[in-house]
């Protein structure tokens, strides 16, 4: 009863949540909504058993991705009016296919079932959660069969970093940079000039 | 009440079908189409938790790890290309991103 009623609190407070990113005016209401989501979902991936993917999603989703979305939306300078103007111009084309979305999700849960053979073809089978824990069982998969995997996923997010700071820096040519190598090289006949100075006169 | 797979693939289906309706809807904020795509990866994510627990398959949760890494790295590269794109245009409507039509 407590579990049922728990996913239905989850369940409604993301649907709608996920309702007001889409539709609300201010970008900045709606990464505050994003935010309300991705916890909710962190909360139905606890009542799954998936400890550790809740607490990811929390890390990475809310630490990390709407924080991002957060600078971003705050430091570009939007005229707010104006990105709504034609709002209501789109939505019937969006609910259209939305609709057809959701009926071809339907369609397909009313004709559904496991294969007979999918419970013997699973690839790691859970462990029972009472003698190991799901962080547990999770790091035994992630460190040994798929290590490679694990290791091609940190590359993604180095090439991703990378990516980003390409993107975004910019090299002022007015802002004068140490350049220690040419500053040391630079010989004295460069700097050091000897000038016979004529008294009660300049140079 | 005993809530099964089938609630849980439901809540992912609405939200999914949310994403794709955001990103229809608004043609004047890339932003905001950003984060309908991380509300559709999110109900992908839950679609394969759900079926990582209903199956006792501890691979569902591994892939949703590389999920939650492909999500957190386009919103870095996407955040980034909105950041630079407004910098040279000075705005962010989809209608203005047209400079490769040919």
């Amino acid at each position: 009863m407590i579990h049922a009623l728990t996913f239905y609190l989850f369940a409604a407070i993301a649907v709608v949540s996920a309702f007001m990113v889409v539709l609300n005016r201010n970008p900045v209401h709606s990464v505050l909504w994003l935010i309300l989501t991705f916890f909710n979902g962190a909360g139905l991936f606890v009542l799954m058993g998936a400890e550790f993917v809740a607490m990811l999603v929390v890390v990475v989703y809310v630490g990390a991705v709407a924080v991002l979305f957060l600078f971003v939306v705050m430091m570009l300078d939007i005229n707010m009016l104006s990105l709504r103007e034609g709002m209501l111009q789109y939505v019937p084309v969006g609910a259209a296919i939305a609709i057809i979305l959701a009926v071809e999700v339907g369609l397909l849960f009313l004709d559904w079932s496991f294969a007979g053979e999918a419970m013997s073809l699973r690839a790691a089978p859970t462990p029972d959660a009472g003698e190991v824990t799901n962080t547990e069982a999770l790091g035994n998969l992630i460190y040994t069969q798929y290590v490679y995997l694990f290791q091609v996923a940190g590359l993604v997010l180095l090439v991703a970093m990378i990516g980003a700071i390409v993107l975004t820096l910019r090299i002022n040519p007015n802002v004068r940079r140490q350049d220690i190598g040419r500053q040391i090289s630079r010989p004295k006949s460069q700097v050091l000039a000897v000038r016979k100075v004529r008294s009660r006169g300049g140079i | 009440m005993e809530i099964g797979l089938s609630h849980y693939l439901t809540v992912a289906a609405i939200l999914f079908t949310i994403g794709v309706f955001g990103i229809f809807a608004n043609k004047k904020n890339v932003v905001v189409i950003m984060m309908s795509i991380e509300l559709m990866l999110l109900a992908v994510t839950i679609n394969l938790v759900a079926f990582s627990t209903y199956l006792q398959d501890m691979v569902g949760q591994i892939f949703t790890m590389f999920v939650l890494t492909v999500a957190a790295a386009e919103a870095g590269i996407g955040l980034a290309i909105v950041v630079v794109f407004f910098r040279n245009r000075g705005s962010i409507e989809v209608e203005d991103i047209n400079s490769l039509k040919g």
